[in-house]
């Protein structure tokens, strides 16, 4: 038999009945001044993001970046290729012509875009992420289907134990469950 | 989460702007047509300068109505919401074209020197020539410009007919009658807009032949129209019109289809040139061969500098889209280069050792666009600038970019 694993407060999970309740208790926690904080929905709320206060991502910048590197290592690529390692002449033109090295810059810069974007967004996000807390609790299983969350952690720097299960009481929903965390 | 906008006070009819821009189009047109005049008779070829500059500048306005067509009738077809409060503005644009038929006459009596090379009696020894005479004639030729205005003029009569009718009823008939109808125009609008190209511009070098050219003429116009509708719409609000039905979540969206129009011009380009450099056939070499021939090839990397790179660079985030400060500088350069672009597609086939500037190009982009201005206070002034009982107006006042 395992020995029995210490648990710590995570955090406080709110849970709301309607998109309403939860867009105004997300403007009182952003109000408040919380920094480790999330809201958890079924489907994308417009305004929510608004509602929490979030920040544009930075991760058009990232794709910028990522599309000119793409569009560098083309025109890299099709010179060593084709003018420096391997001259080649093809249909009578110079070992390197710009014209018909369009379509494979276009293509890796699009490419490379993608690929910024995409795991961009994962590495912004830190996922994967295999396991979470919040997992633990059995009524978030309805985040996924009709149900609406917010969470505050304990990691926070505002947070404490007694004042934020209460400030948690006042948002208006219909249950607040403390979050338990295995220590590691 | 709704946004509520109150209209209450807002002024949405032209009023007395429609007089001023009359009066302003009208003197600019005046002063334009004199001037013309002017040199014709007086300089070295005037005359012949005179039609060929003519048919520049007639492409290019005829272009900026096209794209207000495809504006109007891509909304009804895709049942947009958005852009319902500047669709009127696009209305009114495309309602122009009663007025370029007007202005297309001059192009009649200048056939000889604008299309000499198939309109020459010679034109029949031409082994090339002689084969494609069938369709390359004067009547024919004017029978397909028949043809071609008599579908933009209904098309864009019946959209903003249908739309300034549904102000007063407020009947969704309206609406879903011009969603129908939508279809077919955008088959009649893809079709005349492609063989309008092919008779304006691609038959000015009849050896030659291109069959994407229609589309790239459309994609200049289609780019050009966004950038004149938001234009149109900033020096509205300006003037204390409109003021609270177009947001700059509209600007974004037209932002968003001038960087994306940018790109579809400079691959339509690309890949009309690809196909010909690559097979390199003598036929169809002869028309880039113009364009990189003395001072044209200066001019042929400015238009790619100029066209793709800058506004591609200008547009790309999302800062310029919103700023309204930012945008009608974008917007104005937009339409300036692409006046460049018809410059460019036209003028290499008369001067094709190198780029021969004329006064009258200019004199002659005042005279159509004062006379464009005066159309559009017309159509503007009719009625509302903003489709008043439409019924995704509410939508498209709420709307917001996520």
């Amino acid at each position: 038999m395992s020995a029995e694993h210490k648990t710590s407060l995570w955090g406080y999970l709110i849970e709301f009945e309607t998109v309403d309740q939860l867009i105004h208790a997300a403007e009182k926690v952003r109000d408040a001044g919380f920094d480790k904080w999330d809201a958890h929905t079924p489907f994308p709320v417009h305004g929510l993001d608004k509602a929490m206060g979030v920040k544009r991502t930075i991760l058009p910048y990232l794709v910028f970046v990522g599309g000119f590197t793409g569009l560098i290592i083309a025109i890299v690529m099709q010179w060593w290729m084709n003018a420096y390692d391997y001259p080649y002449i093809i249909s009578g033109k110079p070992m390197w012509s710009i014209p018909a090295n369009f379509p494979v810059m276009f293509e890796l810069t699009v490419l490379f875009s993608a690929f910024s974007t995409f795991f961009g967004m994962l590495g912004f996000n830190q996922l994967p992420e295999l396991y979470h807390p919040l997992f633990s609790a059995e009524r978030f299983r309805r985040a996924t289907s009709d149900r609406f969350f917010i969470s505050i952690e304990a990691k926070d720097p505002k947070f404490h134990a007694e004042k934020t299960r209460s400030f948690a009481d006042t948002l208006g929903g219909d249950a607040v469950e403390a979050v338990e965390e295995e220590d590691h | 989460m709704k946004r509520t906008i109150d209209r209450s006070s807002e002024n949405r009819t032209l009023g007395d702007l429609g007089p001023l821009l009359t009066r302003v189009g009208g003197i600019v047109a005046a002063l334009g047509i004199l001037a013309t005049l002017a040199l014709a008779f007086t300089a070295d070829h005037g005359v012949e300068r005179f039609f060929k500059s003519y048919t520049t500048n007639f492409a290019y306005f005829l272009s900026l109505s096209l794209g207000g067509i495809f504006f109007v009738v891509i909304q009804h077809l895709t049942g947009a919401t958005w852009s319902v409060t500047v669709r009127r503005i696009a209305e009114a644009i495309a309602a122009n074209m009663l007025l370029l038929l007007g202005l297309f006459i001059p192009i009649v009596f200048g056939m000889d020197i604008i299309y000499h090379h198939w309109t020459d009696p010679h034109a029949a020894s031409d082994p090339v020539l002689a084969a494609k005479l069938g369709y390359l004639n004067k009547p024919f030729f004017l029978i397909r410009w028949g043809v071609y205005f008599l579908i933009w003029v209904v098309v864009s009569r019946f959209f903003h007919g249908q739309s300034v009718k549904q102000d007063t009823t407020g009947d969704i008939d309206h609406t879903l009658r011009m969603q129908k109808w939508s279809a077919p125009a955008i088959v009649l609008f893809a079709l005349t807009t492609t063989f309008a190209a092919f008779d304006l511009i691609m038959s000015l070098n009849p050896h030659w032949y291109s069959t994407i050219l229609g589309v790239y003429y459309f994609a200049g116009s289609a780019l050009s129209a966004f950038a004149l509708i938001a234009m149109s719409s900033m020096w509205l609000q300006a003037k204390g019109r409109i003021t609270q039905s177009v947001t700059t979540e509209h600007y974004h969206d037209l932002g968003k289809l001038c960087f994306a129009f940018t790109i579809f011009w400079a691959y339509i380009g690309f890949s009309q040139f690809m196909l010909i450099w690559y097979a390199n056939i003598p036929e169809e070499t002869e028309w880039y061969l113009h364009r990189i021939t003395g001072s044209w090839l200066p001019f042929s990397w400015g238009i790619l500098i100029a066209h793709f790179v800058v506004p591609f660079l200008f547009f790309i985030s999302r800062v310029p889209k919103r700023s309204r400060a930012f945008f009608r500088f974008g917007a104005a350069y937009i339409l300036i280069i692409h006046w460049c672009d018809m410059y460019w597609v036209t003028m290499p086939e008369w001067y094709t050792d190198g780029i021969h500037f004329s006064l009258m190009d200019i004199t002659l982009f005042f005279a159509m666009g004062g006379l464009y201005l005066v159309g559009m206070a017309r159509g503007l002034g009719k009625a509302s600038l903003v489709p008043e009982k439409d019924p995704r107006l509410e939508g498209s006042l709420a709307f917001e970019n996520y």
